[in-house]
């Protein structure tokens, strides 16, 4: 399989335990941003015509300037999708000259997969009047939403001031499912119930078999959760389906062992879901369960001090409602009497 | 170019939901950056509030009989848990008759305040908030000889009074007002018990724009908690939208015989509920 490597290579940090199944082993060294201006981002051709920016494993922030976010381009006979735009403008710039290097085609598309800052505030990069900007049916009402801070977020922490008009809404809403036509090449698109979040959106494409999971799989960064717990193991399983023999996460490497990939998160999430659940019929408190659930058994994850604990809070709050069955006003309150 | 329509209704939102409370200080800027966690004392959001609402009373910083209890970096900026803890003590002097919940950095910092009456036993209290900028966080406690202390945290988080209400606004819908409540076995007979109460509300906070209409959302949040035991006050609160969505609450409450606790809460579009439970003597 041709793989160019455009850009710097920093081999930094092997896959551990996991090269074999590694496309590219140091996949996450090649988040090196741009030092210059425009200077094209990183990217590989993982198949013929598919292209990905490998962001780095960390959180968002200035140290990484932004680029942790995996990005992406598909190239068909007629033009261009981007999926995914960065974190910051200058990250989207950078993505931009990238397309550009790799082919002469227009941008006809740019897919949000969800409404997470390190994923869209590039967008702004590609606007222009042959661009279509794709997303979830829910994405608009999450990033209006979430604008304000993180804008405050990019001020604060990058020294960067962007106006929200900057913050680019999409033109193309999903509701459930929807194809684009890229010439002798057609991209499936679907948009997923609340999962990772309320906005998460899939790319397929049959040509490659390479299928973009955006956030809804997260591989060796922890899976980060914004959505509802029960709804992203039900995706999970669905995300089996899918007969791709490549798959593109929202952080981390890609992978040619789709299933094993899928099914290493799945041991996460379904791990988080039966010790919180645990955690709420045992009669903990919230900040109880947060000290006290671990990280399940299974894959070992970076980033798990930054994002476990606040994915029990967020499962917590979700779970701590789900069986009641009692109804509303005036109720006893089941089991109380001592 | 409808923005600064919406920009000025949210500004509408803000002041209706401010005077839900006490219309103190204006919002942050949202371009200002928030103060620091340096001199917590000159921050002026909390200068603002401190004279509207204790005028030139002083406040002394509370012993370690008094404590606040915060993640240093909120895990989740629309669920931060909040606990004030208390130690055990028969120091009159110590008897907490109200508590000031004051989040500095927020459109509308005064989060609650909590009275505690005869039954409630002890002055200990969890709860969960929302928290939209790096901010101080105070618990300001009156004691019943009158005299004011303030236990003081900093918390990082930031976003989560715009952070979207509910996942799915029908199903939110069809669930507002549920209740529960709960109460553990006393640690032994006659003790104060820890109860629980969970109550299903969006408490929105209105800053949520929906961006098909372009505009916001108005606010609508649980304003008032009555708890009592056998008709006698256990706790009362006055209520803002910085509590996170499904408002939450664990509190004391001093057993006296066979009595009916109930709970009773208000939101600002005055629709009422509220849930009961019998409480037993030991034993029985």
């Amino acid at each position: 399989m041709p793989h160019r490597h455009a850009g710097a290579h920093r081999a930094t940090h092997a896959a551990r335990g996991l090269a074999a199944a590694c496309l590219v082993a140091c996949a996450t060294a090649l988040a090196a941003h741009a030092t210059a201006p425009d200077a094209p981002l990183p990217v590989q051709e993982l198949r013929p015509g598919v292209f990905v920016h490998l962001g780095a494993i960390e959180d968002w922030g200035p140290a990484n300037g932004g680029d942790v976010a995996n990005l992406a381009f598909v190239v068909g006979s007629r033009c261009v999708a981007v999926i995914d735009t960065g974190g910051t403008p200058a990250i989207g710039r950078a993505l931009r000259a990238a397309v550009a290097r790799a082919t002469p085609l227009p941008v006809c598309y740019v897919i949000n997969t969800h409404a997470h800052p390190d994923h869209v505030l590039g967008n702004v990069a590609f606007r222009g009047e042959a661009t279509r900007f794709v997303a979830s049916a829910r994405f608009a009402r999450a990033l209006a939403a979430r604008a304000p801070s993180y804008l405050n977020a990019l001020a604060r922490d990058f020294g960067l001031r962007l106006a929200p008009a900057e913050l680019v809404y999409p033109d193309v809403a999903v509701e459930r499912s929807t194809e684009l036509d890229l010439g002798q090449r057609v991209l499936e698109l679907r948009a997923w119930p609340t999962a990772h979040t309320d906005n998460d959106l899939t790319v397929y494409d049959p040509a490659s078999r390479t299928l973009f999971a955006s956030d809804l799989l997260f591989v060796q960064h922890m899976p980060a959760l914004d959505g509802s717990l029960r709804g992203w193991v039900a995706a999970m399983a669905e995300l089996q389906q899918v007969p791709a023999t490549l798959v593109v996460p929202g952080h981390g490497p890609a992978r040619e062992d789709v299933r094993a990939a899928l099914a290493e998160q799945s041991t996460y999430l379904d791990g988080l879901l039966r010790a919180v659940r645990a955690a709420v019929q045992g009669g903990l408190t919230l900040s109880q369960a947060v000290d006290r659930v671990g990280v399940p058994d299974g894959a070992s994850w970076l980033l798990a001090e930054r994002f476990h604990r606040r994915n029990v809070t967020a499962a917590f709050a979700e779970l701590e409602w789900e069986d009641d069955t009692a109804p509303a006003t005036g109720a006893r309150a089941p089991g109380a009497k001592p | 170019m409808m923005q600064p329509r919406s920009l000025h209704r949210r500004r509408d939102c803000l002041r209706a939901a401010g005077a839900a409370l006490l219309l103190a200080a204006g919002g942050p800027s949202l371009s200002a950056p928030p103060a620091g966690p340096d001199n917590p004392d000159a921050i002026p959001t909390w200068q603002k509030l401190r004279v509207a609402l204790f005028q030139q009373r002083p406040i002394a910083p509370a012993g370690d009989w008094l404590r606040l209890v915060l993640p240093v970096r909120a895990e989740d900026a629309a669920i931060v848990p909040v606990a004030v803890e208390t130690r055990p003590d028969s120091s009159p002097a110590h008897a907490i008759e109200s508590l000031y919940l004051v989040i500095d950095n927020n459109p509308s910092p005064l989060a609650a305040v909590f009275r505690f009456g005869p039954r409630s036993g002890r002055a200990d209290l969890e709860t969960r908030v929302r928290i939209d900028e790096y901010t101080h966080v105070r618990a300001i406690a009156q004691t019943r000889d009158g005299q004011l202390h303030m236990a003081l945290g900093y918390v990082k988080a930031s976003g989560g009074c715009s952070a979207p209400p509910g996942k799915d606004a029908q199903a939110a819908q069809a669930t507002l007002g549920r209740m529960r409540l709960q109460v553990q076995p006393p640690p032994q007979p006659g003790a104060a018990q820890v109860a629980q109460l969970m109550i299903s509300h969006p408490n929105s906070s209105g800053l949520a724009m929906d961006q098909v209409s372009r505009l916001y959302a108005p606010p609508h949040f649980v304003r008032q908690l009555t708890v009592t035991l056998a008709g006698e006050p256990v706790l009362s609160a006055d209520l803002d939208f910085a509590i996170s969505e499904n408002p939450h609450f664990r509190f004391y409450v001093q057993p006296h015989g066979d009595a009916e606790l109930k709970a009773e809460i208000v939101d600002n579009e005055d629709l009422k509920f509220h849930t009961a439970l019998m409480l037993r003597a030991s034993g029985s």
